[in-house]
């Protein structure tokens, strides 16, 4: 495949100027998420407020795909009520472990499409997912690391 | 390269890096070589991780499973004894590899990481105590640290670090400084395998043996390119992967001085390691079965010193300096790509070049060089306190092995323009 695909305009442009990339200063959960193969790590830090994402941010260190995805999902997150944010999850999730000849239904992925061409690259499938695992065990107010190992 | 580049590494320019040296002909020897990968030819540059196999090996593991296997130090039937005989000569072609003085100083394990442990467990759980210090580097492998602490958490002694210098050398001076009564053990890596620093390891004993201390060198990157003798570099320990050296994984080797060796306890209880068994007493046997628990590697054994006798057989001159001039052409070569920085740059270098490219993550170098055949290492190489020392997440590694040619570097700096142009 063309490396485009896995490495389209979106992911770099969100790698070179995340966004929510900082720290929060009154979160209410917050989680640190490792890939120990790699060394990426990465902190996603949530407001909380009755059940609605008022606030969601990331720190830490890792290639493009994980930031860019780090990125995306903030964006695709914030103000939206817990539930529905794991619904992106899942949605998110069910693309990058989709089958490599299904097709993507642009309209309905929405800007999680662009991350389609991981499923090419089943050791960048963890970079990929490692912020929403970060987020998922910040929302789950599990205080331990996680890992997607 | 920089002048000033050029004069730390002591590298001057190339004139012609193959001239002696038949490469293309070696590489015939390892089929893997001629793969294509992802429609391009492969260019393997992760040899610190694991070597290729030379066809000689293949066949050595092939004909020992076809017509010599049985099990080792037992029957008295034909083919036992051609095993016995197979597996014992393999432990004189290490024995010779290294120069111990006998081949009673060779056990065999299941590679660097058994040996190490071999020596924490067994010397460390008998001679080492609370109070006492424990020195390794700070340029160790995981495998170099991990067994010694958990050697520290169970006995109450402590693990000292020797520091490293921008460079990527030890700094001696602190080295000395570390020394005392209370060190018990110095265990030290050879060659880098993420800085690819060779190690000043002669001075380094002998500093070390001015108070007594024992010392293990962990050989897993030195012995592919370097010649090694444990007599002359007077070491007590010497830990080496048969992986690495163009053998089969699963089998390595532990020298050890064979006056230590014949004091240290066992280190695993079993079958062949034992002279009489009685539920009220069992006799341990001699050195190296002492060591050695249970039905070993033999096809392994056997492997690995077909892989010795092939990779001596090329010659250590003619090794060098080919692996030398192609190392130098590579320092050269990556130099001219823009913001690229190496990491580790040490006086004596050998099989390694690491860097980090402007602030692309090493991942995704590392897929994008893939995608053009080309196989480096990313990530923290196992050295995890090298990243810290030098405030970096992960490197990029490209290590070379003897079959390694300068078109191979060349397609490495052409893939990292690549790199480059998508990121830019």
């Amino acid at each position: 495949m063309d490396l485009r695909e896995l490495y389209q305009q979106v992911i770099l442009d969100h790698n070179k100027n995340p966004k929510n990339f900082r720290s929060l200063e009154h979160p209410t959960c917050a989680s640190e998420g490792y890939n120990p193969l790699c060394g990426d790590r990465i902190n996603v830090a949530l407001e909380v407020e009755d059940d609605v994402i008022k606030d969601v941010a990331f720190t830490g260190s890792g290639c493009a795909i994980s930031k860019a995805s780090a990125s995306v999902m903030t964006t695709l997150v914030k103000g939206k009520s817990v539930p529905e944010a794991e619904e992106v999850f899942r949605q998110f999730q069910a693309l990058i472990t989709s089958d490599l000849n299904a097709p993507v239904d642009v309209q309905e992925a929405g800007k999680l499409a662009v991350f389609a061409g991981v499923r090419e690259f089943p050791t960048r499938v963890k970079c990929a997912a490692l912020a929403w695992h970060t987020m998922q065990a910040a929302l789950a107010e599990e205080d331990k690391k996680i890992s997607t190992e | 390269m920089s002048e000033a580049l050029l004069e730390k590494t002591k590298m001057g320019p190339v004139a012609c890096p193959i001239d002696f040296f038949d490469v293309y002909g070696v590489r015939d020897d390892f089929p893997i070589l001629r793969s294509r990968v992802r429609g391009k030819p492969l260019v393997y540059l992760d040899n610190a991780a694991t070597t290729q196999k030379p066809l000689q090996v293949v066949e050595a593991t092939r004909a020992y499973y076809e017509k010599q296997n049985a099990n080792i130090h037992r029957g008295v039937h034909y083919l036992s004894e051609l095993a016995t005989n197979k597996y014992e000569a393999a432990r004189e072609t290490i024995a010779g590899f290294l120069n111990a003085e006998s081949a009673r100083e060779i056990v065999f394990t299941s590679g660097t990481t058994e040996s190490i442990n071999l020596v924490a467990y067994s010397f460390g759980r008998a001679n080492i105590k609370a109070g006492d210090e424990v020195l390794i580097s700070a340029m160790e492998h995981h495998s170099n640290i991990v067994p010694w602490q958990m050697l520290c958490e169970q006995t109450g002694a402590k693990l000292r670090v020797i520091p490293i210098d921008d460079n990527g050398d030890i700094i001696f001076e602190e080295f000395e400084t570390l020394l005392s009564e209370k060190t018990k053990m110095v265990a030290i890596v050879h060659v880098s395998n993420s800085l690819g620093t060779i190690n000043p390891i002669k001075k380094i004993v002998e500093r070390a043996h001015a108070f007594d201390i024992p010392v293990l060198v962990d050989g897993a990157q030195a012995v592919s390119h370097l010649k090694v003798d444990v007599q002359e570099l007077g070491c007590d320990f010497y830990a080496i992967s048969s992986h690495k050296l163009f053998g089969p994984t699963g089998i390595g080797a532990l020298y050890g001085r064979e006056s230590l060796l014949d004091a240290m306890p066992p280190y695993q209880g079993g079958g062949d390691m034992i002279k009489s068994v009685s539920f009220e007493r069992t006799t341990y046997s001699e050195l190296p079965s002492k060591f050695e628990a249970g039905t070993p590697n033999m096809a392994g054994a056997i492997g690995m010193a077909t892989a010795i006798d092939y990779f001596t057989g090329i010659g250590y001159d003619k090794l060098e300096s080919h692996e030398d001039a192609v190392l130098r052409y590579a320092h050269e070569a990556l130099a001219d790509i823009p913001d690229l920085k190496f990491i580790g740059m040490a006086k004596a270098k050998t099989g390694v070049v690491s860097f980090v490219l402007s602030d692309i993550h090493p991942h995704d170098i590392g897929t994008i060089l893939d995608q053009n055949g080309i196989a480096v290492r990313t990530g923290h190489h196992c050295t995890q306190p090298v990243m810290e020392r030098f405030k970096i997440p992960a490197t990029t590694r490209a290590s070379f092995a003897l079959y390694n040619t300068v078109d191979e570097v060349d397609r490495l700096a052409e893939g990292l323009h690549g790199v480059l142009n998508l990121f830019k």
